[in-house]
């Protein structure tokens, strides 16, 4: 069943032009990661199915529902359905670990105070973190600090989670304890994961579709072993890491 | 080249209006959230941290300006009003000076500085990490949670303060005259009472209010609409203060034609001289 879709979308900011007619269908319990290069508009297209950016172009579906032409105040309700994890985090810096996992359940319910902390105590051993409930966020690692808001992403049991560059900045071993991690929730909770990234290592592991967008078209759409095999000469420089020789041209000058 | 200069004078006027629509958006929203804001619990927590900070940190700030311009409007008129005879006046001047004028305008400017550039420098903040995007991710509208709480307490508070700053303009100038230039102490504090009126104390208070409500939503405005980085926060923090300080100065400019119309209006003329 389809459960996410975009049709026709284009997205410019001011000249630059982000998305160029995009069409994208993704099924329910998928786990669909987003490759391409820097600044071809992965974060963009994450922030379009969540209702963060509108498009230009086009329109956007939620389980059977056009989402991108409503208000502010119903997209509130959708996005309740979504867990959403920030390149950085975004915890809040005023608040602690306890308060940042427990802010949409205060938000979203009238549940108590003995539930929500019993709430936040599940969601941070899930991520592994049952330690740190009363430290800040500065006082966190870079990895601690993406569970932490991977564990308030997950906070009110979301149908989908959205995982923007999840093991940027972190060393090998950190990313693997977040693309297993990643792995647990989708075997767990049964939820459709959409991860945007340009770590090869963690886009094999976690996906079972991938598709790769390059000057805001998709141009590869398959599995993670049909893209080893690809004939498309970009997705195959991006899938060895290797630049060509336009890209190298500007370190001769 | 003319053609160069008019299109850059279009551009700009263009971006100007553009703002200024955005901000009228942003100031309804604002207002429109605040009708119904109040009537929640979880919202009305959110007030008291934000009061502590706006409002009790703000108090040694207000209190050293207030009594130091009280001080130096005693010392500058002194010797005009003793050149005439006069000086058992001073009290009525400063008074009226601080009451009407002085004390709002100087707690706003204090506000503005002091708070409002924290205000946008923690918006911006939270706007360059995408924290707004996350708080709008979990179903918590950014101006209901971050805009509305900042924009009430700089809208209460700042009557509070500028009253506080009156008293401590008073102060200041009763210290100089009376314990420094030797004015008699009754003359003074009498002047002081009969130069000052209920309208015009209300005067300086209902402006206030409009002063904090100002600092409120355009400090909020520019944490919101922020460029990227520290340059961003940074640029935003020194546009949110010299806004803030021209509105409060404007403002103050039609509060006071109106203020005068009203009055002559309703009492008519009358000297401090009576």
């Amino acid at each position: 069943m389809t459960l996410i879709e975009l049709k026709n979308v284009s997205k410019r900011f001011g000249r630059l032009i982000v998305l160029r007619h995009l069409d994208l269908q993704i099924q329910q319990g998928q786990s669909i990661v987003v490759i391409g290069a820097s600044g071809t508009g992965k974060s963009v297209l994450l922030k379009h199915i969540v209702g963060l950016l509108r498009p230009d172009e086009g329109e956007v579906w939620f389980d059977g529902k056009r989402t991108d032409p409503l208000p502010e105040r119903d997209l509130m309700k959708i996005r309740e359905r979504f867990g959403f994890l920030f390149q950085m985090g975004a915890l809040f810096d005023s608040l602690t670990v306890e308060q940042n996992v427990a802010f949409p359940v205060i938000e979203h319910t009238s549940k108590g105070a003995d539930e929500i902390s019993n709430i936040v105590d599940e969601k941070l051993r899930l991520v592994g973190l049952p330690e740190v409930r009363k430290k800040m966020p500065m006082e966190l690692s870079g990895g601690q600090r993406k569970r932490v808001a991977l564990a308030r992403a997950i906070a009110l049991d979301p149908e989908v989670i959205l995982y923007d560059e999840p093991t940027t900045g972190l060393d090998p071993v950190r990313s693997d304890v977040i693309n297993e991690l990643i792995l647990k929730l989708q075997r767990e909770l049964k939820v459709t994961s959409i991860v945007v990234t340009h770590d090869m290592a963690s886009a094999f592991k976690v996906a079972d579709r991938i598709v790769m967008l390059h000057e805001g078209r998709l141009i590869f759409d398959g599995t993670p072993e049909s893209i080893k095999t690809t004939d498309n000469e970009i997705v195959k420089r991006f899938v060895s890491g290797n630049a060509d020789e336009a890209e190298l041209a500007s370190l001769k000058q | 080249m003319p053609f160069a200069v008019i299109e850059q004078i279009g551009r700009n006027t263009n971006n100007a209006l553009a703002m200024m629509g955005d901000f009228t958006v942003f100031a309804g929203r604002t207002l429109r959230w605040l009708s119904t804001w109040w009537m929640r619990w979880k919202n009305l927590r959110l007030l008291p941290p934000l009061m502590f900070e706006v409002g009790v940190r703000s108090i040694p700030v207000i209190s050293l300006t207030g009594a130091f311009i009280g001080m130096v409007m005693a010392i500058e008129t002194f010797t005009q009003f003793k050149a005439i005879g006069q000086e058992e006046r001073m009290g009525s001047v400063i008074a009226l000076s601080v009451v009407k004028q002085i004390g709002p305008v100087l707690a706003a400017v204090m506000l503005a500085g002091r708070i409002g550039g924290a205000l946008t420098a923690e918006l911006g903040t939270m706007n360059v990490t995408e924290q707004l995007d996350a708080l709008r991710v979990m179903g918590a509208d950014p101006i209901r949670y971050l805009v509305v709480p900042r924009f009430l307490v700089c809208l209460l508070l700042l009557p509070v303060l500028t009253i506080y700053s009156d008293l401590l303009g008073i102060l200041g100038g009763w210290i100089v005259s009376v314990k420094g230039l030797g004015i008699a102490n009754d003359p003074f504090w009498t002047n002081a009472a009969q130069g000052v009126e209920t309208w015009q104390i209300m005067e300086g208070i209902i402006k206030s209010f409009f002063f904090g409500g100002a600092i409120g939503l355009i400090s909020c405005y520019k944490g919101f609409t922020c460029g990227s980085g520290a340059s961003g926060v940074g640029r935003a923090c020194t546009e949110s203060f010299v806004i803030s300080f021209v509105a409060i100065i404007m403002l103050n400019f039609f509060f006071a034609q109106i203020s005068k119309d009203w009055y002559m209006t309703l009492y008519g003329a009358k000297s401090l001289f009576g």
